[in-house]
This record gives C-alpha cells, structure tokens and sequence, in this order.
C-alpha cells in the first residue's frame, strides 16, 4: 500500500519526483535541441526558397522598420550585389494574422509569394494558399502594377467571395515591396 | 481480469470517447481530418503507456495526500518529452496539433487511468491498459476524423474523391459537436451492449 | 483600442468553448442545472484569471530568465493545482453550498483544458496582434483571461438554459442524454460562427 502520509513523506515524495523529472527533461531537452533548430531552420529556409530565385547567397536574419512596422527579411546576394529579398509580412487578415513570405527584387517586382501561416476560414479564405489562379498571379507580379484588389482599383484578382482575405494579401505583399524598395535605395546611398 | 480482456476493453467497454466521455477537447478540437485525429490519438497513446507504466511502479511509495500532484508531474514530464520529440522530428504534426500537444496533461483520459487502474495495477495489466484505452482513443478519434474530412472537404487521408469543397461546417467548431454526438448515438445503438 | 478586440475576440469570435474547444468536459457535465452552471463558471473565471497572472509572472521573471522555458509545463500545471486546491479551501469556508453544490467538478477544475490552455496561449511568443507580433504584456494577459472567462461562463449559462429545456422534451432513446446535449452545443457554436470576421 502507499507510504505514509505525513509532512516528510510528502515533501520528500513530490520534491524528489519533481527532482528527477527534471533533470529526465533537462536532459531531453539538451538531446532534442539540436535536432528542433535543423527542422525549424529547415522550415524557415524552404519558405524562403519558394519565393527567391535560385541560386544567390541567402543571408541571415536582419530586422529594419519601415511604416511604423518592423520587418524580418533576408537577402540573397549573386556576385557580392543583392539580387532578392525575402520579407515576412504580417496584416490582420479575416479570421486573424496572415503571414507571408514575399520575395522581392530590388525593383520592385514580386518574384513570388508564399503563406506561413494565416486564420482564414476553411473553403473561403483559406484558398490563399490552394488556388492555384490567385497565387499564379503573384510570381512575377511587375513593379508597374497596383498591388491592391480590382474593387479597390488595383491589378490583383481577388479570392471569390473573400475580398477581406484578398485585400488583407494584398497589403502585405504591397508593404513588403514597399519595404525593399526602401531599403534597396538605402543600400544604394 | 484476464489480461486480453484488459487489453481489448479500452475498445467497446471502456471506450474512452464514447463510453467513459472523457478527453472531449483534443477528441473535438483535432478531428478536422483523419489524419489530425490518427496523430492525436497516437500522441496520446505515446504518453497514455508510459505513464501508466511509471504511475504504477511508483504508487507504492507514493504517499497518499501527495498523490494528484506527483501523479501530474510525472504526466507532464512524458508530455514535454513528447512535445520535444515531435518538434524535432514530426514538425508538421507538431504544427498542426499545436496547443493540444501540451494539453494531452490535462486529458482526462491520462490522469483518469492512473487514478483508476495504473495505481492499483502491476506494470503489465498497466502498460496493457494503457495500449487498450489509448488505441480505443486513437481508434474513435480517427474515426470522427474520417467523417468529418469526408463531410467537410470531401477526401479520406488526404485522398480526394470530389473536386472542391464538401460541407465545410463539418470541418469547423459545429461540425465537430454535430458528427460527436451523432456517432455518439449510433454507439449507442449498436454496440454498447446495455 | 487593443482592450476592446481583445475582449470582442475572447467572448464571440474565438468563444474559447464553442470555437476553441477547451472546457468541453466541464461544460458537458455542470451545465445540466443553471443554478451549478454558473458557480461553476465564477470559480473557473476566478481560477483562469489568477492561474494566468502568476504564470505569465512565473514564466517572465523565472523561466525564461534562467533558460527553464522546458519546465513550462510542469511548472504551469502545478501552479494551477496549487491554485485549486486553494480556491477549494477557501470557498469551503466562505460559501459551503456552493462548495456542496459543484461536489467533485471543483477539483477538476485542475484539469480543465481552458485554464491551462489560456495559461500557454498568453505566453506563446506568437500570439500575433494587429500587425505586430508580439507577446501579451501583463496587463493584455489579464483582460485576456478574464475575457476569455466571461466567454466561457456565456456559452456555459446559455447552454444550461437551453439543456434544461431539453430535459422537458421527449427524446429519442440512443439521443438522450450526451448526444442530444452535443446536437444542442453543435447548433449553438454555429450561431457563434456568425461572429467571425468581426474583428
């Protein structure tokens, strides 16, 4: 039967139960860390290659602030000179944040775009990242173009029925080019 | 209690989704495909084993008034050593299951079987329990999963057999209530035997 | 401005039961009686309120501090089971019926998936807000959990009136009890759906 249950048996019990547990978890952890970084790097890194261009040496992390918002973007450099950047851009979107990684030249042109993560909702929104009509019109996107939806006067093909989806896109695609078109020009001064 | 019948009751008899209704959360929450519910269910089961192993090693000398609180550590401590393991090596799965991962400690399921059977079991009855309520966990959660992604975006496993969308309710919050307390009646009818 | 997203979001568009599922085991088994439903969902508020701040606390100013972010849930569920165990004393003494009245649900209150999983939520560096995304500050973190709370107490008051109801009616024999209640919740979280896209 269980020990006994008087104030040394308790504290003992649960000090020495939470003593090992511990120790089990620091240990696990210390194993486990490694291989969590990789599959996490792995991630960030096959988001970024979707949307740059191939070839070019990718950068680590830099964070600037533009429009009152900061931006985490990476650059991939071809011969010494920054041939793209890649930015993540957040906006409020219908059902919560929507999140891209949006690849950028220093011209301004949109090489592609690709979602990390987004609340929107299933059949509706959610088709920003499975329609193929509305993500095909982003690689490529040139600078020329009005970066905001039809009904808004832009060039961009909304979502059906998912305007707060297409708008919420579209901004952050606008802000992360207007973003590199800053810095690009800052890298030229 | 034969051990085949402590291993096979988790299915039918001591069905944890529809018999013992315990484990509600994940069981609604990550459903919304088969997949996402075969995850959760192993998820579980993972922790489910080895805390009924360990529970029912330690309940001897455990002293009584301590016991919830050593109890939930030791689930907590296999939950962050789960959650560990699928954040380096099933990263997409850990995505997915999100926040339900850590709440597998407060899954009715784990710390209800330590408290009912692993503290007054030896190992083996205990490790078998675990394999039976957890793979009767993994089995209804899977099976709920399967309706819904069937009802709700018209695929099994990922496999799709319509073009677009199904009845997207299925896949969101009412969907889950619904095809819970519908399979919840056919259980009834058909197979819990009073 | 935050303050009222915050609190619009946590009671209708992201109703941490109808939409978030977690709470369902009490919710299902407390919400047969109007009157124990909603002592039920003062002590849960009270329990996720004050189980939040001293997490969010524990969390800012020890674990991470000290890189001990991997004791985060052990640490926060033993929190809350100390948090319960006190709440049960005391009501005990302040109010016995109500102590009588919510019998064994009050100790598992430590096991309802709402308080520990609002307790994760706040912490989580992303939750993202607006634009930025950052992590809750203290005083986020607190209209968050008693916003939530009110959310839960909402859909759990609102439920009990309708299952009381229900208790009147002639149901079919493989519906009644569970299933039908469930039926019931389904139909109530898709009138919630209609909240979305609000905020």
């Amino acid at each position: 039967m269980a020990a006994k249950s008087n104030l040394k048996n308790m504290a003992l019990c649960l000090s020495l139960v939470c003593l090992i547990c511990s120790a089990v978890l620091a240990l696990v952890y210390a194993v486990t860390a490694e291989p969590i970084k990789a599959a996490e790097q792995k991630a960030l890194v096959e988001s970024i290659n979707q949307v740059l261009p191939d070839g070019g040496e990718l950068s680590d992390v830099a964070t600037a602030e533009f429009g009152g918002q900061k931006f985490d973007y990476y650059v991939s450099t071809a011969d010494g000179v920054p041939a793209a950047y890649a930015v993540k851009s957040t906006t409020v979107g219908f059902g919560g944040p929507l999140t891209l990684m949006v690849g950028v030249l220093p011209d301004g042109t949109v090489y592609n775009t690709s979602v990390l993560s987004h609340s929107e909702t299933p059949g509706l929104g959610a088709k920003c990242n499975t329609d193929e009509k509305f993500m095909s019109q982003w690689k490529g996107l040139g600078a020329d173009k009005v970066i905001k939806v039809t009904k808004d006067g832009g060039d961009i093909d909304a979502i059906t029925a998912s305007t707060i989806t297409s708008r919420a896109y579209s901004l952050a695609v606008s802000n992360a080019v207007a973003f590199v078109k800053s810095i690009a020009k800052a890298g030229e001064e | 209690m034969s051990k085949w019948s402590t291993l096979t009751d988790g299915f039918v008899k001591n069905n944890p989704t529809f018999v013992l209704v315990l484990g509600m959360c994940p069981t609604l929450a990550t459903t919304t495909s088969a997949m996402n519910g075969l995850e959760m269910g192993l998820a579980t089961l993972f922790v489910l084993v080895l805390s009924n192993i360990v529970i029912s090693l330690l309940a001897p000398l455990v002293p009584d008034k301590v016991h919830i609180p050593v109890y939930i550590v030791v689930i907590a401590t296999f939950v962050t050593v789960l959650q560990f393991i699928m954040q380096a090596y099933t990263p997409d799965a850990y995505k997915t299951l999100g926040l339900f991962i850590p709440l597998i400690v407060v899954n009715c399921i784990v710390l209800g079987r330590a408290e009912a059977f692993a503290n007054k079991h030896g190992v083996l009855e205990s490790l078998l329990d675990g394999i039976g309520v957890g793979l009767g966990f993994t089995v209804s959660l899977t099976v709920i999963g399967i309706v819904r992604e069937i009802l709700g975006s018209g695929s099994v496993f990922g496999w799709k057999f319509i073009s677009g969308d199904g009845i997207l309710a299925f896949v969101m919050a009412p969907g889950a209530f619904l095809v819970l307390g519908y399979l919840m009646v056919l259980f009834n009818k058909y197979l819990k035997k009073s | 401005m935050e303050y009222i997203i915050i609190i619009v979001s946590a009671i209708f568009v992201n109703n941490i039961v109808l939409s978030q599922f977690l709470g369902i085991c009490p919710f299902l088994g407390v919400s047969n009686k109007l009157s124990t439903a909603t002592g039920m969902s003062g002590a849960v508020c009270f329990v996720i309120t004050l189980a939040t701040l001293v997490t969010y606390l524990l969390n800012q100013y020890l674990l991470v501090p000290f890189g001990l972010e991997f004791l985060q849930t052990i640490a926060f569920i033993l929190v809350i089971a100390a948090l319960v165990q006190m709440v049960e004393i005391v009501l005990k003494k302040i109010s016995p019926s109500l102590y009588q009245a919510l019998g064994i649900f009050l100790p598992l209150i430590t096991t309802n998936c709402a308080v520990l999983g609002v307790a994760i939520t706040v912490v989580t560096k992303d939750f993202t807000f607006g634009a930025e995304s950052h992590m809750l500050n203290l005083g986020q973190a607190i209209v968050y959990a008693v916003a939530t709370s009110i959310g839960y107490g909402l859909a759990m008051v609102l439920f009990a009136g309708l299952r009381e109801h229900l208790a009147l009616n002639e149901v079919p024999k493989s519906f009644r009890g569970l299933p039908i209640a469930l039926i019931t919740v389904g139909i109530l979280a898709l009138a919630f759906l209609g909240f979305s896209g609000i905020v």
